[in-house]
């Protein structure tokens, strides 16, 4: 999968440094209610899949100096991912 | 100059009194105003929101060590505590709210450590209030791009032959570290164990405490 790189206004909790890297899914979490809904008040349902992202650290820094199987894991909600390779805007 | 200071020079800054800071900041002026509306209004008694403070203050990593001291006692629930945190922690008698717990287990060939990169996403209710240094942007922003380096920091060198692991807590979900469990502890009580748990091993910028020998 890959993240969305989008740049939308708001209440997010997608962080920007992950925006536009590919990962892999590590679990699915369960279904939350939207935060980006909630933060406006609103009831954020229907709830949202969310699944926890494992990213290579190479893949997401540039300069990363540990080891190539170093990673860092990420909560994303599904309307944030696409399959990898896919357009981003 | 004040009395106390005729008695030592010196020009080094004191530390502020918690009741001489400054004027309040905008959120902290905005949360006495909610919190007394609530109170005036007859939402929340003020015994209400003293208690919860009470019980937060009253939390702490002795809560998520029972977990860990567990797990490294009784490997089934070990098991259980990988795949379903929440129920985990109901076993020993602790309420997660409306939080989900992923429990990290390190290994010789891994080593995790949480950040929440976005806030301050914390197991409050497994290790109590966060220390400042979680919070702040210095942590933050580092321990997610060099992890290797703030550790080392913290004062655990990790060997290149460990993977590092960062799980950064942006959702709904909340992280707490299982360490490994110290050589030399083979016959040891669980209640002895969970003193070696510290927050900052299960925060993962800390291996457990070194016991001592018997």
């Amino acid at each position: 999968m890959q993240v969305r790189r989008a740049y939308p206004p708001g209440h997010l909790r997608t962080p920007w440094y992950v925006r536009g890297h590919a990962g892999v899914i590590e679990r699915l979490c369960g279904a939350y209610p939207n935060p980006e809904e909630l933060a406006y008040a609103r009831s954020g349902l229907p709830a949202q899949p969310l699944y926890r992202v494992r990213f290579l650290q190479r893949d997401v820094w540039g300069e990363y100096s540990g080891r190539p199987d170093d990673t860092v894991d990420i909560e994303i909600y599904q309307h944030w991912l696409e399959p990898a390779g896919g357009s981003t805007a | 100059m004040s009395e106390h200071h005729d008695h030592h020079d010196h020009d080094h800054p004191h530390a502020t009194l918690p009741d001489a800071t400054e004027r309040l900041t905008y959120y902290q002026a905005m949360e006495v105003a909610v919190r007394e509306l609530l109170v005036e209004k007859g939402i929340l008694t003020a015994d209400e929101v003293r208690r919860q403070i009470e019980d937060m203050d009253g939390r702490n990593a002795g809560l998520g060590a029972k977990m860990v001291a567990r797990a490294w006692v009784d490997s089934q629930y070990k098991q259980r505590m990988l795949t379903d945190g929440n129920s985990a922690a109901e076993e020993v008698g602790l309420d997660h709210g409306a939080y989900t717990l992923v429990v990290v287990e390190n290994t010789p060939a891994a080593h995790n450590v949480i950040v929440c990169t976005l806030c301050s996403c914390y197991p409050r209710w497994l290790l109590g209030l966060p220390p400042d240094w979680y919070k702040s942007r210095n942590y933050r922003s580092r321990v997610v791009r060099e992890p290797r380096a703030v550790l080392r920091e913290f004062g655990l060198e990790l060997p290149d032959s460990v993977t590092v692991r960062v799980h950064d807590s942006t959702a709904d979900m909340r992280y707490l570290v299982l360490p490994l469990r110290p050589a030399g502890t083979e016959s040891w009580s669980e209640d002895r164990l969970a003193a070696l748990a510290t927050r900052d091993s299960m925060i993962g910028v800390a291996l457990a405490a070194t016991p001592e020998p018997d």
